[in-house]
This record gives structure tokens, C-alpha cells and sequence, in this order.
């Protein structure tokens, strides 16, 4: 469903600072799969994830969502593409503080202009099947590590994506919590959705529910299952 | 309902949920900002409103006023002074006045006294503005005694009150018959206070007081024109200084809209990154912060746009008195007839509302275009 050709990052590209962090990537992820980037701490799988999920452009390759070629689009149809075809949950989940947990879920459908009634109802259906739904109400930033993650689990597939991106799900989780997350990953896929995640948890990477493993070292592929 | 009706909703409550979020901020805000409507407002209210209270003395003074001058002191003029002036052509009308001032030991207050020719009052009875009701707490059928030149007591019989137009013209007025007037004063019949003149071409005014003035050399001309001016300049005097006060709150609020508003916070650069990063538009955000912007700064407008009207109109711009107290040479003590001009809402409207939304806008722009991949980290 994604196929990544010969992608490279620079940050600070023409300064003194410059950085590669990722140095040719081939790579394609398969619709309706879990697939998992591992390696260590700097080897580029969070900028591998904001390219696939089109949060940022590469410097220089090419990236394909099905058959059109992303990687030029100017910023307009990216987010277009990212609100449409990915949910994301991010490693410090980002919600905002100060509105309720079930606010939090509802915000990336405010631009797409539904029905506030309806969307109050998915929201809530959305959180009783993540069994947060005593939360609702609660103010983001009263919720504990793992309550936090299944109200941003919620804002993610809001808008029904096909594809949930998570970067490092169960840096913040105890193995019980983690345990619980990797139930909700079994059943998202149960339901059609295409997984992609980093981690470098063992826990993670040797699920059942885990179709593929990618290493990266370095920000360049190491090996592929 | 449309997907844009919805959104525009959304936005909205988004952005009542996001202000409340941030109390202090926003409250701190509207605080400073309503205090700034409140001033400027009230300075335009009040400016205009007594603007418009000249007016209205003036549409009912005559074009000409003869009075007669007795070793330079203004004394009551003759009967046949009135003849000759209505011999000169190009005079339309005259009659003449009976005016004074009326001092009333029980209110401890001066009213001003006057005789309508039209229509007339009936002797015994007096028509009374509301500052005498208020002074006297006077009711129609209530009487009123006062002490004649002579020690005489002359009593009235209260008629009616009149409704108010401008408190300059009538808010202290007492009316009475001419038999009441002469007797209160002692003034003979075939004498006058002044002399009111209209002309049949306003262009020949000043011919005509040219010719009053050949004719009867013992008396002073008064020309509407000239009263005009001379309230003019008192005016514009004082509305330069306001004009300067104004600016300078326009300038002091610029700055401070500018410092609060595009001050914008690490949080809330996150939030917009999380906000980008979860598929809104950077148009989404900018339009986000407009409304916010615009939320705070209309309801400051509101607010203190309601505060200066009750302040002008209700508590007689008591918080001016010190600089404004020049306006006081026309009457001692005034209510203002409530006015308002719809141009000067929409001046205000602009100078406050606008460069507000501005200001917090224009930072939002730079952050909002900021990729969205920073919150990753
Ligand atoms: N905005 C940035 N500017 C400069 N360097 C960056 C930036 N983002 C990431 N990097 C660098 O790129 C490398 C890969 O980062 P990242 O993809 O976050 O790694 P990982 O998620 O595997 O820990 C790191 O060395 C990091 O310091
Ligand atoms: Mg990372």
C-alpha cells in the first residue's frame, strides 16, 4: 500500500549542522498488515513514520500511497491525504490540556465539517470499545500514561483512518498496560486497519499479532521480516 | 444543515472551549480592552451629544437679536424700537421677548423664565421642564409660590411638564403668561427683554442688522451665524483635545494588543503543531485564532461600548468632569439626551475590533505555517 524508494532526510540541509537521518530507504508496507520499525534510540524510525505518514516530505526519493506519488505535493493535499488515511499516536500522545478527554477525541473531524451530534456519538462509541469512557469527561491532563494513550488511540480513528501510525506506544507502559495496547492493535486489525509502529520493546516485536519487523540502524535498513 | 455550517460551528465552540482554557489571559484581555472602548466611547458619545444638543438650541434661536444697550449694560427695549424694526424692509418678523432668570430660595436653584407667544399660557399657570419637576418634585396640579419684585406673593398652578428634546433647551425652563412675567418683575407693558428678528432672504442678514444698527444706535446686534461660531470653536478646542487623548489610547492600545496578542506561547505553539499534525488546515488554524481574537474583542466592544453609553447618559460623564469641564460654560449641570450615530459606532467598531483581530492573527500565521512533524519529537 506504501512503497518507499531510495528515501533520504536531511535536517539542516546546506549548514554546517547538516544530518541525515535517514540514507536510502526501499520499503513497502502491506494494506491491512502490522508492521513494526525497530532499532536504537537516533537510527530515524520517527522520521521514517512522519514520511510515511506524510507529516513531512523527503529530501530526496520517492513515496507512493497506493499509486500516487506523494512525496511533491505541496502541504494543502498532504493534509488532506494525513486527515483521510492516517490516525496517529504520538509517543507524548499531544493532547491538549484544559478540554475534556472526549473533546480531545473530536477535534480532527471539526475541519470536515459533520454533524456535532453524530460526532459526539462516534467519539463516545470510540471510547467505550477503548474502555475509557468513565473518562469523558475528565480534562486531558488529569489521565494517567495509559488512559492518556487510549484517548489519543481514539482522536486517532476518529475520522476512521485506514492506516494508525504509533511512534514508541509502550515507552510510557507498564508490560500489564502494554499487554492491554497490543490487544487494542490486534483488534484495530481485526477490523481492516493497516498498523505501523516503532518500538524497541521485545514485548512488542515478538506478538503474534505482529506481521513484520523492520531494523533500521543508523537510518539505514538493517534487516526486513 | 451544510458541512460548512457544521464546521464554522465546530470552529466556534472550539474556540469558546479553547478561551476558557485560558482564564486568566483571556479575562486580563477583555479587562484592559473594554476599559479602552469604555474610554473611547464615552469621549465619542459624549462629544457628539453635546454637539447635537447646540444644535438644537441654535435651530430654535432667531437669526437676529436686538437688544438695547444702556451705558453698555443690556436694558429692556421699548415698544416702538419693535415698530421701527419691523418698518425695515427685508424683515420677515419680530416680536419681542420676555426672558429672565427666576431665583427659588425653596430648591435653592435658577430657572429660566420665558414667555411663548405660541401658544400662549394661560395667567396663573406655568409649563415646567424636568429639572424644575426633579428640583421641586413638582406634579401637574401641584401650585407654586414665588415673591414678585415687590415682596407680592404670585402663585402658579403647575400645567404640565415638558418632555425633553435637549437638556440645554429646556431642561430648567418655567413658563408663564406675559401678565404673570411683567407682574413677577415689575416690568411695564410696551417693554421688552430683546428683540427676536427673521429675515425673508437668510442672504441679507447682514445687511439688515446693518440697517438695525443705522436706525436704533442705542442697541447690539446678535447673529445667529456669529453664536454659531463661537460654540464652534469652544467646540473644536475641546474635541482637539480629545482627539489627541483618543489617539493616544488608539496607539497605547496598539501596542498593548500587539505585545499581549502576538506573544505567543511555547504551549500554544505545541498545540497548533498538534492541532496541523491531527489534519487541520493551517486555514483552519488561522481561522481558529480569528475567531478567538474576534470573540474577545467583540464582546469587550459590547461591554464597553454599554458601560460609556449608561456612563454618558445616565451618570452624566462623571469620570470626565475635570477634563471637559469648559462644556460647562453653556449650562451648569446637563443630562444628555442619549444619541447615537451609527458612523461613529463603526469608526470605533474599526479602530478597536479590527486592529485586534489583526494582531493576534499575524503570529498565528508564522507558526501555523511551521511543518507539523515537530511534534513528533
Ligand atoms: N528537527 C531535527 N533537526 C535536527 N536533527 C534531527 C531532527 N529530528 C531528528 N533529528 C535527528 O535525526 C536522528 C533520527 O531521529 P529519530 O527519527 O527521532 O530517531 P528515533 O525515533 O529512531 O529515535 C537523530 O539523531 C535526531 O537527533
Ligand atoms: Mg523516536
Amino acid at each position: 500500500m506504501i512503497h518507499l524508494s531510495d528515501v533520504r532526510k536531511a535536517f539542516n540541509q546546506g549548514k554546517s549542522n547538516e544530518f541525515w537521518a535517514l540514507k536510502g530507504i526501499d520499503l513497502s508496507v502491506k494494506a491491512g498488515k502490522v508492521t513494526v520499525f525497530r532499532g536504537p534510540s537516533g537510527s530515524g524510525k520517527t522520521t521514517l513514520l512522519t514520511l510515511v505518514g506524510c507529516l513531512a516530505r523527503p529530501t530526496s526519493g520517492r513515496v507512493r500511497l497506493r499509486d500516487r506519488d506523494i512525496s511533491g505535493l505541496p502541504e494543502r493535499f498532504l493534509t488532506d491525504i494525513r486527515r483521510s488515511t492516517f490516525g496517529f499516536v504520538f509517543q507524548q500522545f499531544n493532547l491538549l490540556k484544559g478540554i475534556s478527554a472526549l473533546e480531545n477525541v473530536m477535534i480532527p473531524a471539526y475541519p470536515l465539517g459533520r454533524d456535532r451530534k453524530d460526532l459526539a456519538r462516534r467519539a463516545h462509541e470510540l471510547m467505550e470499545s477503548l474502555d475509557i469512557h468513565a473518562k469523558a469527561q475528565s480534562n486531558a491532563e488529569w489521565l494517567s500514561g495509559g488512559e492518556a494513550q487510549r484517548v489519543a488511540i481514539a482522536r486517532a480513528l476518529i475520522n476512521d483512518p485506514e492506516v494508525v501510525i504509533a511512534d514508541e506506544p509502550t515507552a510510557n507502559l507498564d508490560s500489564e498496560r502494554s499487554r492491554q495496547f497490543l490487544g487494542i492493535v490486534e483488534a484495530l486489525k481485526a477490523s481492516g486497519k493497516t498498523v505501523l509502529m516503532t518500538s524497541h520493546d521485545p514485548l512488542v516485536c515478538d506478538t503474534a499479532v505482529v506481521d513484520h519487523v523492520v531494523s533500521l540502524r543508523d537510518g539505514q535498513l538493517v534487516e526486513a521480516r | 444543515m451544510s458541512p460548512w455550517v457544521h464546521k464554522q460551528r465546530n470552529l466556534l465552540d472550539f474556540t469558546l472551549s479553547s478561551l476558557s482554557r485560558r482564564k486568566g489571559k483571556t479575562l486580563g484581555m477583555m479587562v484592559v480592552y473594554t476599559a479602552i472602548v469604555f474610554v473611547l466611547a464615552s469621549v465619542m458619545l459624549f462629544s457628539h451629544a453635546i454637539r447635537r444638543e447646540a444644535a438644537v438650541v441654535l435651530a430654535k434661536s432667531p437669526e437676529v437679536l436686538v437688544q438695547r444697550m444702556v451705558a453698555g449694560r443690556h436694558d429692556l427695549i421699548p415698544a416702538r424700537h419693535l415698530e421701527a424694526v419691523k418698518g425695515i424692509r427685508g424683515v420677515q418678523s419680530a416680536e419681542g421677548r420676555l426672558w429672565g432668570y427666576l431665583f427659588d430660595p425653596a430648591a435653592v436653584a435658577n430657572y429660566t423664565l420665558m414667555v411663548p407667544t405660541n401658544p400662549r399660557i394661560e395667567p396663573g399657570k406655568v409649563v415646567i421642564g424636568d429639572a424644575v419637576v426633579r428640583a421641586r418634585s413638582a406634579d401637574p396640579g401641584d401650585l407654586m409660590s414665588f415673591r414678585a419684585h415687590d415682596g407680592a406673593l404670585v402663585q402658579f398652578r403647575v400645567d404640565k411638564t415638558i418632555s425633553r428634546e435637549s437638556a440645554l433647551v429646556s431642561a430648567d425652563l418655567f413658563l408663564v403668561s406675559e401678565e404673570d412675567f411683567r407682574r413677577l418683575f415689575g416690568i411695564a407693558p410696551g417693554l421688552f427683554t430683546d428683540l427676536a428678528i427673521s429675515v425673508r432672504n437668510p442672504r441679507e442678514v447682514v445687511k439688515i442688522a446693518e440697517k438695525i444698527d443705522a436706525a436704533l444706535p442705542d442697541t447690539r446686534i446678535i447673529l445667529r451665524d456669529e453664536i454659531l461660531r463661537t460654540y464652534e470653536s469652544v467646540f473644536d478646542w475641546r474635541e482637539g483635545m480629545l482627539l489627541v487623548l483618543l489617539a493616544g489610547s488608539i496607539l497605547a492600545f496598539a501596542i498593548f494588543s500587539w505585545e499581549k496578542a502576538s506573544g505567543l506561547s511555547a504551549e500554544e505553539k505545541r498545540e497548533i503543531g498538534i492541532l496541523k499534525a491531527v489534519g487541520w488546515e493551517t486555514s483552519d488554524v488561522i481561522r481558529l485564532k480569528m475567531l478567538e481574537g474576534m470573540v474577545v474583542s467583540l464582546s469587550a466592544f459590547l461591554v464597553g461600548y454599554l458601560l460609556a453609553y449608561l456612563h454618558v447618559f445616565y451618570f452624566g460623564a462623571g469620570l470626565f468632569e475635570p477634563v471637559l469641564k469648559g462644556w460647562a460654560v453653556l449650562y451648569p449641570k446637563y443630562k444628555l439626551t442619549p444619541f447615537v450615530d451609527e458612523l461613529q459606532v463603526a469608526t470605533l467598531f474599526f479602530f478597536t475590533v479590527f486592529p485586534y483581530t489583526i494582531a493576534t492573527v499575524v503570529p498565528i500565521w508564522r507558526a501555523a505555517i511551521v511543518d507539523p512533524d515537530t511534534v513528533m519529537r
